[in-house]
């Protein structure tokens, strides 16, 4: 795995959330989403929600590669005046779909952009969201599960990076949990980047997706 | 007369409509009003079951997507328990916002206790940036509120309730009774207009109607030249205070604000006892307005 977040001053009680994500966004970034730094408001656009938006490192370090980040402006992170605070704002950021940090929203928006996508009859674009498994603790998630599952919003995808840092746990494991309420799965090794790219495979589906990216745990 | 609620049901659907951008968000409170819009419209009615969580975050991830939704259910369940969501995933987003739509209001359901009672839901929104606030106290103030809510973009609130007003006004700080400069302007804000006019006949005192309360009209209230103020609002008594103080900055100025004092009430019965209970029918306001004048002469 790569972690070169020496342009970004530390954030020593994020770093390892910024790098569980690293393979996952890496591998959406070069191989997955379709967007384009010269019209990031296409109506064509996948849009991808950074839920998790603690420990935005590899975040801002893959915007910057696609183009929508000056490489300079890296160094500026945690400025007064940067764009790039330790968590996103999309309004400071052209690329940064939502502003997060509080943690339980990205998903519930997502059910939200999707159903929008769904009433203007938008097939192509797909709505992917990045949660944590400790995230998943916040119960408006379960809202959303439970209705876009029942929903059967298929051009949603979840994309939970697990690294076992959910205090109480998740029995019967995550993705049992997304199942139940109708959506496919896929539980795949976070670090894998060819497992990655597989489970995010584009299919034509009538229900939402989950894949959950398996990392080490936070030591 | 026609309640707020069943002109808001037909401004909507009629919006819903007319315009493709329109979108009703619902948790389960007033699905069946939306019932035909829905067959008509079966992608932009949702009801999200019992989630108000959802039901707000839906909505911000609708206008991510430039759609206007119109979210609604009780004020307590859409404002009090969603804050957050209303706080981030539509205010702070910085996108096109929504239209909340709440019932309730303070005690409308009196007997239903203070589960259902939102007094605080226009004090906690005034924290937020930007956000609309309207009163309205008549259902046609309804309808024009709601119609200038649906075309413009941001988040607005509008505050529906049971009880109306007699006669409909234009929403802007309107002066209903008129009278000498010097004396006393009592600011009703939404339903209670006409318990007002009452308490305060033979008074006196100049007597003005608002619906908007945020953003406040401060410069037409410092146009009125008053220095006394009396301010009746149908939710936590001094919810526009700082408003009034703002307006009024530089002039030494009074200010008597009415509203609801105790919102721990703990009692059941009829929106009317309510209402006697927080001082807000006419007797309560014109012994609190005549306490007002008596304790000014004693200084």
């Amino acid at each position: 795995m790569t972690t070169d977040f020496e342009p970004m001053p530390g954030d020593a009680k994020h770093e390892p959330s910024a790098e569980s994500t690293a393979d996952v966004l890496a591998v959406l970034y070069e191989r997955v989403l379709r967007v384009d730094p010269s019209d990031p408001a296409s109506e064509q656009r996948d849009r991808f929600y950074l839920s998790k938006g603690h420990g935005p490192h590899a975040y801002y370090r893959e915007l910057s590669r696609r183009g929508f980040i000056d490489p300079a402006v890296l160094e500026t992170f945690g400025a007064f005046a940067s764009p790039l605070g330790h968590h996103p704002d999309r309004v400071r950021l052209a690329g940064v779909e939502i502003s997060s940090g509080s943690l339980g929203h990205g998903l519930p928006l997502a059910v939200g952009a999707a159903l929008a996508l769904r009433a203007r009859d938008n097939r192509h674009s797909r709505v992917i969201v990045l949660v944590g498994d400790a995230e998943l603790d916040e119960g408006s998630n379960q809202e959303a599960i439970a209705l876009a599952g029942r929903l059967g919003l298929g051009r949603l995808t979840a994309v939970v990076i697990d690294n076992a840092s959910s205090t109480h746990g998740w029995p019967g494991g995550i993705a049992s949990r997304f199942a139940l309420e109708g959506w496919t799965t896929a539980t795949i090794d976070g670090r894998d980047r060819t497992a990655i790219e597989g489970a995010f495979a584009d299919d034509l589906r009538d229900v939402p997706h989950v894949i959950v990216a398996r990392v080490e745990a936070m030591s | 007369m026609t309640s707020m609620r069943d002109r808001f049901t037909a401004v909507t659907t009629a919006a819903l409509d007319a315009d493709e951008r329109v979108a009703v968000v619902l948790a389960d409170i007033g699905a069946d009003r939306f019932a035909a819009a829905a067959a008509r419209h079966p992608r932009r009615v949702v009801n999200v079951g019992i989630r108000e969580q959802l039901l707000v975050s839906v909505a911000g991830g609708m206008a991510l997507e430039g759609m206007r939704p119109v979210v609604h259910t009780y004020a307590p369940f859409l404002v009090e328990r969603a804050f957050e969501q209303i706080k981030l995933d539509l205010v702070h987003q910085g996108a096109g916002g929504a239209v909340l739509v709440s019932v309730g209001a303070s005690y409308d359901d009196a007997d239903a206790g203070r589960t259902h009672h939102a007094p605080g839901d226009v004090a906690l929104l005034g924290t937020l940036p930007g956000v609309t606030i309207q009163v309205p106290g008549h259902a046609d103030e309804a309808e024009m509120l709601l119609r200038r809510a649906l075309g413009a973009t941001g988040t607005h609130y509008v505050r529906l309730s049971e009880e109306l007003n007699t006669v409909a006004h234009d929403g802007a700080l309107t002066i209903v009774r008129p009278g000498a400069e010097a004396s006393p302007l009592v600011i009703v804000v939404g339903p209670g207009l006409d318990d007002a006019l009452e308490a305060t006949r033979n008074l006196a005192v100049r007597v003005a109607y608002v619906t908007t309360v945020r953003p406040f009209p401060r410069a037409e209230l410092a146009a009125t030249g008053t220095d006394d103020v009396v301010l009746i609002e149908p939710f936590l008594a001094g919810t526009s205070s700082a408003e009034i103080s703002a307006a009024l900055a530089a002039r030494p100025h009074r200010l008597l604000a009415l509203g609801i004092a105790e919102p721990e009430l703990r009692r059941y019965g009829t929106a009317a006892e309510h209402r006697r209970a927080h001082g807000l029918d006419a007797a309560g306001i014109r012994r609190a307005i005549l306490a007002h004048q008596e304790s000014k002469r004693a200084m």
